[in-house]
C-alpha cells in the first residue's frame, strides 16, 4: 500500500544514487557469477577429463592391485561383485578392464604404452570411446585387433591396416607377445591419452597377458558428480576385502586438492569484492537516512508508528539490493550460457601448459544453478546486514533533534 | 470546558556546561475552540513548551492532560497513535513529505488512521479546496510556493480531525501576503470546525489575530490575556 509507494518514490528521488548503488551490486554479482561460472567450468572440465574419458566416477579393484598395479594382482570377476554393482541404482553403467604396460613396436620403432583390454560395447557406453575413433573403425568383441592413440601411431609410424607387435610380461611372469592389426586410430581431446593408449578387446588382451578371465578393474559411472558421495558410501559398506572401491577423488587426490585450493582463492577474492560493495552501499544508506532525518521525524510526529517507518527504510534498502542482484543474475545467465556453449579456446603458454598437463586448452564455463542463486543469497544477506542500520535508526530517532535539524 | 490541562510543566536541559531551564514550571489550561498565541522572544521556551504539549518532547516534570488523558503516561506506541488522532502539527518549515503530492500528504494521515478510501478522497478534496489550493492536488511540495505548502500543511493537520492544532512559528518563512491569507484561513478553520489553534510566534501579524495571548519568558508565563476579535 502507501508504504510501498513512499519507499518506491524515495528510491527515485535521487535516481543516480539508486542506480549507482544498485549498479555496484549489479557489477559485483555479474563479476562474481562470471568468475564462479568460469571456475566451476574449469573444475567440471577437469573432472570430466578424468572421469568421463578414462577413470570413471569409481573403480573397483583388489587391495593388492591398489598397492601395486601389476598383472599379478588382477582378479577374476565373480557374481557377487556383479550383484552389488547392479543393485546400486545410482550406478548407470560399468565396464571391465584389463590394463597393463607393454612395449609396442612397428617395423623399427618401439615405445612403452598402456594396453587396455575392454568390452567394446560397455566401454563405449561408459566413456564413449567410439567417438574418438578418427580413422578406421571401432572394435567389436571378437576382434583380434587394436585401436591406437594418434600421437602414439604417429610415433610408431603406423596407420589403419598396418600391424604392430606388443610384447612384455604376462601373468606370473609368462612372456606376453602378439601381432595385431591396427583397426582404428583414436584421437582424444586429452594429449596425455594420445601419447600412450592402445585399446583391444578384453579377450585378446587376456590372451596376450596369459590372464584368462582376469580383470584389473571395474569402472563405474554415475549420472553426475553430485551422486558420488551417497553411491560411494553405499558401495563401500558392501564391498569386502580382497576387493575395494575408490572414487575418482581418492584416485586423483592432486586434482581434488587443486580444486579446493582454487575454490578458496576464488572465495577470498569474492569476499573482498562483496566487502567493498557492502561498505559502498552502507555509505549510501547512511547518507540517505541522515539527509532525511527531519522528514522521518515529521512522519513519526504526525502519527506514523516507528515499525512502519522502519519498513519503508527496509524496503528501500532491500530494493537496491534486489534490483542489483536481479539485474546481475539476469544479465549473467545469457552471458555464461553463451560461454558454456562456446568455450573460449586458449592460446599461447597457458594453452601449452594445459596440454602438457593433459587438460584440454579451453576455458570452460559452468551453468550450475547454484552459481546464480548463491549470489542472490549473498546479496540478500548483505542487504539484510545493511538494512539493520536504517531499521535501528527508525526505532531510535529522537523526534526533537530530528525536528530541530 | 478545558481540553488541555498543564500542571507544573518543566524541561531542564543538562548540557555539559550549563543547566538550561527551557520551560520552568508552567501551569495553564486551554479550552475548546481557542485561537491562542504563545508569544515570547527567541529562546524563551516556546518550541520546548509546544513540543511537550504535543507529545513530541518528554517533560522533565509536570503533566500534560488532554481530554482526560495523561499524555506522558502513555507508552511510546500509544503516544504516536494519540498524536495521530488528537493533535495536528504545523511546522515553521512546512515539513511536507516531499515524495507525496499535496493530496497524498493530506491523505497520508487518514491512511494511517485506516479510514476508507472514499472518505479519504472526499475529505482530501474538501480540505484542499477549503485551504484554497484544490487545483494543486497532484502537485509535489517542491512545485508549490511556501505559502501554498503551508496551506497544505494546515489541511494535513486538519485531516485527522484533531482536537487541536499546534503551530510552531507557522508564518516565519512567509511573506506578508501569504501570512495574511494563512491567518485568515486558520481563523476560518477555527470557526468552521471549532478546532483549537495554539501558535508559538513572535510575528506581530499573528499576535494581532489571536484571541488569547500568553507571553512567556525564560520558560515562565509572564502574562495571559484574552481579546475580543471578529
Ligand atoms: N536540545 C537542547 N539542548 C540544550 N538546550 C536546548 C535544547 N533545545 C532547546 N534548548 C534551549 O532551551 C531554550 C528554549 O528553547 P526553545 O524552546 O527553542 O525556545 P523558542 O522556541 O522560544 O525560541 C533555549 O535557551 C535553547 O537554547
Ligand atoms: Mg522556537
Amino acid at each position: 500500500m502507501k508504504i510501498f509507494t513512499i519507499a518506491w518514490r524515495n528510491l527515485w528521488r535521487k535516481p543516480w544514487r539508486t542506480v549507482i548503488s544498485s549498479g555496484s551490486i549489479f557489477f559485483g554479482v555479474l563479476l562474481s557469477t562470471f568468475m564462479t561460472s568460469m571456475q566451476y567450468g574449469s573444475y567440471e572440465s577437469m573432472i570430466n577429463n578424468v572421469v568421463k574419458f578414462y577413470s570413471g566416477y569409481m573403480q573397483i579393484f583388489t587391495e593388492d592391485y591398489h598397492e601395486n598395479k601389476t598383472i599379478n594382482n588382477t582378479f577374476i570377476f565373480n557374481g557377487s561383485i556383479k550383484q552389488i554393482i547392479e543393485d546400486e541404482p545410482k550406478v548407470t553403467n560399468y565396464t571391465p578392464r584389463l590394463e597393463y604396460f607393454s612395449l609396442a613396436s612397428s617395423e623399427n620403432l618401439t615405445k612403452g604404452s598402456i594396453i587396455i583390454g575392454i568390452d567394446p560395447i560397455r566401454e563405449n557406453m561408459v566413456t564413449g570411446l567410439k567417438k574418438w575413433v578418427e580413422k578406421g573403425r571401432y572394435l567389436s568383441k571378437d576382434d583380434d585387433a587394436v585401436l591406437i592413440a594418434t600421437d602414439l601411431a604417429k610415433y610408431l609410424n603406423v596407420g589403419v591396416g598396418d600391424t604392430i607387435v606388443l610384447y612384455g610380461q604376462g601373468y606370473h611372469g609368462v612372456l606376453a607377445a602378439g601381432i595385431y592389426p591396427v583397426k582404428g586410430i583414436l584421437n582424444f581431446p586429452s594429449p596425455e591419452l594420445n601419447k600412450q593408449f592402445i585399446y583391444m578387446p578384453l579377450n585378446s588382451c587376456q590372451q596376450l597377458f596369459s590372464a584368462p578371465n582376469r580383470l584389473s578393474s571395474l569402472v563405474l559411472m554415475l549420472h553426475d558428480n553430485y551422486q558420488l558421495p551417497s553411491a560411494l558410501s553405499h558401495l563401500k559398506s558392501k564391498i569386502k576385502p580382497p576387493f575395494m572401491i575408490r572414487s575418482w577423488e581418492e584416485l586423483q587426490p592432486g586434482l581434488v586438492q587443486m580444486i579446493e585450493g582454487d575454490k578458496a582463492g576464488g572465495l577470498f577474492m569474492k569476499s573482498i569484492l562483496y566487502l567493498i560493495i557492502t561498505f559502498g552501499i552502507l555509505g549510501t544508506i547512511l547518507m540517505m537516512v541522515s539527509e532525511r532525518k527531519r522528514e522521518l521525524g515529521v512522519m513519526i510526529a504526525i502519527g506514523m508508528q516507528r515499525y512502519l517507518l522502519s519498513r519503508i527504510l527496509f524496503i528501500e534498502t532491500f530494493f537496491i539490493g534486489l534490483l542489483g542482484a536481479a539485474a546481475g543474475i539476469i544479465v549473467s545467465i545469457p552471458i555464461t550460457y553463451y560461454y558454456y556453449l562456446n568455450p573460449v579456446p586458449l592460446e599461447g603458454d597457458a594453452a601449452k601448459t594445459m596440454i602438457d598437463m593433459g587438460i584440454e586448452p579451453y576455458m570452460y564455463f559452468s551453468i550450475q544453478p547454484d552459481i546464480y542463486y548463491v549470489q542472490a543469497v549473498v546479496v540478500f544477506i548483505i542487504t539484510l546486514f545493511i538494512a539493520v542500520y536504517p531499521v535501528i535508526k527508525a526505532y531510535t530517532l529522537s523526534l526533537t533533534s530530528a525536528l530541530r535539524s | 470546558m478545558n481540553v488541555i490541562e498543564i500542571k507544573g510543566l518543566t524541561k531542564i536541559y543538562n548540557t555539559s556546561e550549563v543547566i538550561v531551564k527551557a520551560v520552568n514550571g508552567i501551569d495553564i489550561n486551554f479550552e475548546k475552540g481557542e485561537f491562542t498565541a504563545i508569544v515570547g522572544p527567541s529562546g524563551s521556551g516556546k518550541t520546548t513548551f509546544l513540543n511537550m504539549l504535543g507529545g513530541l518532547d518528554k517533560p522533565t516534570s509536570g503533566k500534560v492532560i488532554i481530554g482526560g488523558v495523561d499524555v506522558w503516561k502513555l507508552s511510546s506506541r500509544q503516544l504516536i497513535d494519540f498524536r495521530m488522532n488528537n493533535i495536528g502539527f504545523v511546522f515553521q518549515s512546512y515539513n511536507l513529505i516531499p515524495v507525496l503530492t499535496a493530496g497524498e500528504n493530506v491523505e497520508f494521515i487518514m491512511h494511517l488512521q485506516g479510514k476508507p478510501k472514499k472518505e479519504r478522497k472526499q475529505r482530501t478534496k474538501d480540505l484542499l479546496e477549503a485551504v484554497g489550493i484544490g487545483n494543486r492536488i497532484n502537485a509535489r511540495p517542491s512545485k508549490l510556493s511556501g505559502g501554498q505548502q503551508q496551506r497544505v500543511a494546515v489541511a494535513r493537520a486538519l485531516a485527522s480531525k484533531p482536537e487541536f492544532i499546534l503551530a510552531d512559528e507557522p508564518t516565519a518563512n512567509l511573506d506578508s501576503t501569504a501570512t495574511n491569507s494563512l491567518l485568515e484561513l486558520m481563523s476560518k478553520m477555527n470557526k468552521k470546525y471549532n478546532t483549537t489553534f495554539i501558535f508559538a510566534t513572535h510575528d506581530q501579524r499573528v499576535i494581532d489575530k489571536a484571541h488569547r495571548i500568553v507571553t512567556i519568558e525564560d520558560g515562565k508565563i509572564l502574562s495571559d490575556e484574552c481579546f475580543e476579535r471578529d
